[in-house]
């Protein structure tokens, strides 16, 4: 990693600009500093930005267009009767060329040409990584000869880097934002392509997920078939289960802890139940898996029912058990948020403590309580290893949650393991299937959105 | 005779009522600590029936933390600890078998920032009915309900918008809801902590113009940071300072013809 070498010494020379340029501003005023516009700091600031900025930009071009122009000048030299091949083997070539100058040996005696064009190969990324350092340096210096010719007393050195580094920001979100739509679109770019060879509606509405497409095209049982139903209950089941663990008592202990627990109880027991928030889900997924369903299993069998060694219990309730967290501690916050007042008015009035809980500071802190139910539900949707060890994978359309389920996220982990070709409706299917989930979680996030703000204009 | 700043711990004045029989509060040597702190120092005082008493005393003297011994508010507060014998209707309030939910029930407050609770005008004042069980169906709890507001002259300005958001009504008529609210479960003494420290002038004239017509049915305890305030609503005075009681006495005497140096100062804006 040359070019970390080059980021360092762009840091180097703008941190003497910096330096010169905070001497330079308060020397101009002869350190009477109140004559200057902006504070020492910023001129300094100021020259560092010139100094770095342009520099910066220049690596990161040559970073991106560097390999293409070097792999063209290389062919352009290679000899005239490999160079008329077709495209696809001209890459070839170009492969092993790339492999013999990093020193990997192709094949055990490569021809001439292909030693010379990669010592070619490796002569010109010396010399580009030479001349990079060269410009780089050049353009520092210049940049940081323009910003100390720009220092004057009353430049408003502070105004620009603030613009800069607001600048700058902008481009970190952008970042983000990009990022979010490139992968929103790549999956709906793959959907689409899935939904060329399966119909949505077959998808949507389909009641048999068996994803298997035959290798052979006489193989028993060949066709694969892409109902989403069976998922889509699955999913639905698990995550039933798991709020119906996770809401009552998340918020019971938010309420116990505001309302009721003294000081001390409430510093040991409130990192406690923060801790289990840390606890990696494979963990939480082998205590289903090995703990919790032989004990749902022996249970059953003690009354009778006939449970599954994996079962959607299972795998509810300990989802159930690592959403609590989430529950109660986003609740215990906004509960908290609730006004002293009004516990007072309710108090004052004669109402017990219980009464007040229900009937002015839960209705108050609602909004944020449901936002934090929701956001509970988004990520039992999302939960996959728990799912993995403690519901199985066979995608059965059952209402029975001692029974093995399937969820969304495991099918996904499970048609991408393995070697996959990247055309087949299997694999594309992942893509639907992560399309569908994105989707889900939008719209609990945008009815999540839609309470909290309904619920803060009526109680604000 | 002007006494100085160190023999205050016996209050002046007329503490204690000559005629039993008007006394509805009394108490008796009352302290009161926050952890190790004394915030109120051997008060004792009575209270008369339907009649304003006002408290007075500069920032920090403990007049809200007094007031709030009386409904037992400070049960509320975990470092607070009350000492000595406060009765009502000649029963200890602070007595093992009372309970101090009932007890509020009786003793109702308003607070110096309006707090109405974030429901609707009509289920601000009914809350307190509900808990309590008070109305048999809705009509009675209507009737209880207007009632409660015309009495806290609120009435008219909102019978068309019982439904609509008790928060969105302006400073001073939340105020009045909130002392509706209180009046809703027809306690027998109302406390009043600056009731009016967060209203405009006509605001305040109205809720003074309330607690007057109130004490006909009430009795009232009022803290204030007004003097003028003080002398038109009250009765009796009671001047704290630093957590002491000093001269109680009737309105009138404490503001034409106070006996202490202190309470003379703090009238006359002479105190710092
Ligand atoms: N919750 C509390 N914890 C600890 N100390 C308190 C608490 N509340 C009040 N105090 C202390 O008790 C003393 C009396 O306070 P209090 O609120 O009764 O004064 P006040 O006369 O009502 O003042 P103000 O006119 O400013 O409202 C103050 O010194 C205050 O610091
Ligand atoms: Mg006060």
């Amino acid at each position: 990693m040359q070019y970390a070498y080059l980021l360092i010494l762009i840091t180097l020379l703008s941190a003497i600009g910096y330096y010169l340029g905070r001497q330079r501003s308060s020397r101009l005023v002869k350190q009477e500093i109140r004559r200057l516009h902006s504070l020492p700091g910023h001129y300094g600031m100021y020259v560092a930005l010139w100094c770095s900025v342009p520099a910066v930009i220049i690596l990161g071009l040559w970073i991106t267009l560097q390999s293409s122009a070097i792999e063209s000048l290389v062919i352009s030299a290679l000899p005239p009767e490999i160079q008329s091949l077709p495209q696809e083997q001209l890459s070839l070539v170009l492969n092993d060329i790339i492999n013999i100058a990093g020193g990997i040996i192709v094949s055990d005696a490569p021809d001439e040409f292909l030693l010379a064009a990669a010592g070619h190969y490796n002569q010109l990324k010396g010399t580009g990584f030479l001349a990079l350092a060269a410009l780089l340096m050049t353009v520092c210096a210049g940049g940081l000869a323009m910003g100390m010719r720009y220092i004057r007393p009353d430049m408003r050195a502070r105004i620009k880097v603030e613009r800069t580094m607001q600048a700058l920001m902008l481009l970190c979100s952008a970042v983000a934002i990009v990022t979010t739509i490139g992968i929103v679109l790549s999956v709906l770019f793959e959907s689409i392509r899935f939904f060329n060879q399966i119909p949505v509606t077959d998808f949507l509405f389909g009641l048999k997920w068996s994803p298997q497409i035959a290798i052979r095209p006489d193989q028993v049982g060949a066709s694969g078939s892409f109902g989403i139903v069976p998922l889509l209950a699955g999913t639905l089941m698990i995550s039933l289960i798991a709020m119906l663990v996770a809401v009552p008592t998340g918020l019971m202990s938010a309420v116990y802890m505001s309302e009721y627990a003294s000081d001390k109880i409430r510093t040991v027991v409130k990192p406690l139940l923060e801790i289990l928030a840390g606890i990696p889900t494979v963990v939480y997924g082998f205590f289903a898996a090995l703990t919790v369903a032989p004990f749902i299993r022996e249970m059953g069998g003690r009354f009778g029912i006939d449970v599954s060694s994996e079962s959607a219990l299972a795998a509810g309730l300990v989802m159930g058990i690592m959403i609590i967290p989430f529950i109660s501690s986003l609740s215990d916050d906004v509960i908290n948020a609730v006004p002293q007042e009004l516990r007072d008015a309710s108090l004052s009035i004669g109402a017990t403590r219980s009464e007040t809980v229900v009937r002015v500071v839960l209705p108050a802190a609602l909004p944020g309580i449901v936002g934090s139910i929701l956001l509970g539900v988004s990520r039992a949707v999302g939960e996959t290893m728990i799912v993995v060890m403690a519901a199985g994978l066979t995608a059965k359309l059952t209402a029975n949650p001692f029974e093995a389920v399937t969820t969304f996220t495991v099918q996904i982990v499970t048609l991408l393991i393995g070697d996959q070709e990247f055309d087949s409706p299997k694999t594309l299917a992942a893509f639907a299937l992560g399309l569908v989930l994105f989707v889900i979680t939008l719209c609990l996030n945008v009815i999540a959105l839609y309470v909290v703000r309904r619920y803060r204009e009526e109680y604000e | 005779m002007v006494r100085s700043r160190d023999d205050i711990v016996r209050t002046i004045g007329k503490p204690l009522l000559a005629d039993d029989e008007r006394v509805k509060i009394s108490c008796r040597n009352v302290n009161v600590y926050y952890g190790e702190k004394r915030a109120i120092r051997e008060v004792s005082v009575d209270i008369a029936e339907q009649e304003v008493t006002a408290f007075i005393g500069p920032s920090g003297c403990g007049k809200s933390t007094f007031l709030r011994c009386i409904n037992r508010m400070n049960d509320t507060i975990k470092s607070c600890r009350v000492e000595g014998e406060i009765t009502l209707d000649r029963e200890d309030i602070y007595d093992r078998n009372v309970d101090p939910v009932l007890l509020r029930a009786r003793i109702g407050m308003v607070f110096q920032k309006p707090n109405p609770f974030p429901k609707s005008i009509f289920e601000n004042v009914a809350y307190g009915p509900r808990i309590h069980g008070l109305a048999r169906n809705k009509s009675e709890l209507d009737e209880i309900v207007i009632t409660s507001l015309e009495k806290a002259g609120l009435f008219s300005e909102v019978k068309d918008q019982l439904d609509h958001p008790g928060t969105g009504l302006s400073g001073g008529q939340q105020q009045r809801l909130c002392i509706a609210r209180a009046i809703s479960v027809q306690p027998e003494v109302i406390l009043m902590d600056e009731p009016c420290s967060a209203l405009d002038p006509i605001a305040t004239a109205k809720i003074e113009e309330l607690i007057d017509e109130l004490r006909r049915n009430f009795t009232i305890i009022i803290v204030t940071h007004s003097m003028q305030q003080a002398a038109r609503v009250s009765q009796r005075t009671a001047f704290f300072h630093l957590g002491n009681l000093v001269e109680v006495d009737d309105t009138n005497t404490i503001f034409v013809n106070p006996e202490h140096k202190l309470t003379q100062d703090y009238i006359t804006g002479r105190y710092g």
